[in-house]
């Protein structure tokens, strides 16, 4: 089993009858993903995609057996369709959504402070462009055919810049196990350090690339996490190194505040943490090889 | 989002915390009225701009009559403070605020931010006011104190207490200033604020606890269920070309170089920023035409980055996903058939459907220079500089 999700994991759409959520229910469907349905309030009882609707996501969970879910709904009710798929039982929930308030993300995670470690929901994003296992299953709104099937995990805050990765390392014949995009926001569901913990221990991941940028405390985090707890290899890169310093950089999280938080800094802070650092974004794939060849 | 001081205050009063009297004034008669209004015999002329450090660029005037006021303000209106957060074209003056002069015996620190490491609402304070956070952080770290607050549960009194016995209050004092300390905390929670600050916060010499500098900032995000904060904004104080880009729902920066960017996706964008710095290059914007980088986006993103005439070269990086770089390069071609483009270009397409993309191109007559990487793109947008 791939980290995260599999070809097998049962998948439901929050936000199933919307726009967005009916194209990429469909391409994802395309990929082989598992879905099983989706929730819309409201029009429980239809078929949307050839698909059951349901009401509640207790209730789509109780009829279909989804452990997943990827939301497709507004920023205003992002908050509250995260908390109901945490409520019902869902294991792994993406948010794709850009622009949900940071108080919002703060009271997301407190609400599922009531869980259980077995019993909680992995949540990934906001702002984000979701998880590929690639040739297994896409639960995100990433083009699939970019992603060549092999061993390198990717963790990336950037959607784009995580296209361009995979798309890298796909040009030198190299696949990737996972791909998680962990979105551009200030407070998020998953950060670098709860994924790269799960690469750690995931037997079809060999080396891990982060993709990271400037603000906040996570890359380096994930560093100090790597030099205690980890033996693959760990390959960053950071963006942002023009970046002037309280922007914000287009992602709500990408502004510089604090010491730790530039380009330069977070790639001293890693190097010291035994990081290997891919100097410019086009040589993020090239970089990964030479650690390759190394180990 | 910004607002002005006075806005700040307002809002601050509205949860309890005591601000010196004062209004604002939009022109030298109306400055010398309200002096009189206020009343007292030392008033505080101060220009409203979405910056701190005004004092030292002399937008902050102490007078000694209403007729003073009214030289002040006089003085001050239509003027562009340029400090040092504001950039080498300043920001320009609309409104004054008039405040009562107060009589200081101590400044204070008192800030709250997001904590991104803890995921919770950080105090910061110190008795060190009338510094900026970094000088005291740099100057006077033993002086700071935090305290993160819970936000499920909220600030509780004796978080509030701590702080400010933390900060050596006298014991009479220290009601009133973990009043203050609450309202902060209220008014940041309850207004999707991502910064509040008052610096200083002040014990005067009759013994009032007056925040008497006062900056907040909010959650854009947020903004969908805040209108009485949006209503705050002041665009006179934002770059001409960022207002034109927010309104039209594009993510851009303006910066000092001259390659023009036109990019999708955050993380893209920074990092072609980033190779054209190492190209030798430097930066004009930063711009993000979204995910999609749909044909509508990109003829406005040609719009706004011909408006800069620090522009020489433009440099287009699109990493098409979903949406496939034959529909990207139809939005080019569309884009320039509507816009005049004098200066070189350099497009770079790459993902789903690259080769049909660059074939749509290559058909046109744009006139343009083809780049295969984001390494080739940038040495390209910094080889056509000379041209």
């Amino acid at each position: 089993m791939a980290v995260i999700i599999d070809k097998s994991t049962k998948i439901i759409i929050q936000g199933f009858t919307g726009k967005m959520g009916t194209f990429h229910a469909d391409e994802m469907m395309k990929y082989g993903s598992n879905v099983v349905g989706g929730v819309t309030p409201g029009k429980g009882g239809t078929k949307h995609l050839d698909r059951p609707v349901f009401n509640t996501v207790k209730e789509a969970v109780k009829e279909t057996g989804a452990t997943a879910s990827i939301l497709f709904v507004p920023p205003a009710f992002a908050a509250d369709s995260a908390m109901e798929a945490a409520d019902a039982g869902i294991k792994t929930c993406v948010a794709i959504v850009d622009g949900i308030p940071s108080h919002d993300m703060i009271k997301i995670k407190r609400y599922m402070r009531r869980y259980t470690k077995s019993g909680k929901m992995t949540l990934v994003g906001p702002n984000c462009a979701g998880i590929i296992s690639p040739g297994k299953c896409m639960l995100g709104i990433m083009p699939g055919h970019i992603y060549k099937e092999g061993r390198i995990g990717i963790i990336s805050r950037s959607g784009t810049l995580g296209y361009e990765a995979a798309q890298q390392l796909k040009n030198l014949n190299i696949g990737v196990s996972t791909s998680v995009g962990i979105g551009g926001d200030p407070i998020n569901g998953s950060s670098f350090r709860d994924i790269i913990e799960k690469f750690e221990t995931d037997n079809e991941t060999d080396a891990i690339l982060m993709i990271g940028e400037i603000g906040g405390p996570q890359e380096v985090a994930a560093g100090h996490f790597a030099k205690e707890n980890m033996k693959k290899p760990v390959i960053a890169y950071i963006a942002g190194l023009t970046a002037p310093k309280g922007r914000v950089m287009g992602h709500a999280g990408a502004i510089v505040s604090a010491y730790g938080e530039s380009a330069v800094e977070k790639v001293e802070l890693l190097k010291e943490c035994g990081v290997t650092i891919s100097k410019n974004p086009s040589v993020m794939g090239d970089t990964v090889k030479k650690v390759l060849g190394k180990s | 989002m910004d607002i002005h001081e006075y806005q700040a205050k307002k809002i601050l009063s509205s949860f309890g915390v005591t601000i010196p009297r004062g209004g604002i004034v939009y022109s030298p008669e109306n400055a010398e009225n309200k002096a009189r209004e206020i009343g007292g015999s030392k008033w505080v002329a101060k220009a409203q701009i979405h910056s701190g450090a005004r004092g030292k660029a002399g937008g902050i005037i102490v007078c000694n009559s209403p007729l003073e006021v009214a030289q002040a303000t006089d003085k001050l209106l239509g003027k562009k403070l340029v400090t040092n957060q504001t950039g080498p074209e300043g920001k320009i003056v609309n409104r004054i605020y008039i405040e009562e002069a107060t009589d200081i015996e101590k400044e204070l620190y008192l800030g709250l931010v997001f904590d991104r490491s803890s995921e919770s609402i950080m105090i910061v304070a110190s008795t060190e006011g009338g510094m900026s956070v970094e000088e005291i952080s740099k100057e006077k770290p033993e002086t700071i104190i935090r305290s993160k607050i819970e936000v499920a549960v909220g600030i509780q009194n004796f978080q509030a207490r701590e702080l400010a016995f933390g900060l050596g209050i006298e014991p009479a004092l220290i009601p009133r200033v973990s009043d203050t300390i609450v309202g902060c905390y209220k008014a940041f929670s309850e207004l999707d604020a991502t910064m509040v600050e008052v610096n200083p916060l002040v014990i005067s010499k009759q013994k009032q606890i007056l925040a008497l500098d006062c900056k907040m900032s909010f959650d854009n995000n947020a903004m969908f269920r805040r209108s009485q904060v949006s209503e705050l904004r002041d665009k006179t104080q934002e770059e001409t070309k960022e207002v034109y880009a927010s309104d039209r729902g594009l993510n851009y920066v303006s910066l000092d170089g001259n390659i023009g960017n036109i990019i999708n996706g955050a993380g893209l964008a920074m990092a072609s920023m980033d190779m054209i710095k190492l190209a030798g290059g430097s930066p004009a914007n930063f711009l993000d035409v979204g995910g999609g980088a749909t044909p509508e986006k990109i003829v406005k993103a040609f719009r706004l980055i011909t408006m800069d005439e620090k522009v020489r070269v433009i440099l287009v990086n699109i990493f098409a996903g979903i949406n496939r770089c034959d529909w990207v390069a139809e939005g080019i071609v569309q884009a320039l058939q509507k816009i005049e483009v004098k200066v070189p270009l350099v497009i770079r397409l790459a993902g789903t459907n690259v080769e049909k993309g660059n074939e749509i191109l290559k058909k046109s007559k744009i006139k343009y220079i083809e780049a295969n990487t984001l390494e080739d793109a940038a040495n390209k947008a910094v080889k056509a500089l000379g041209k």
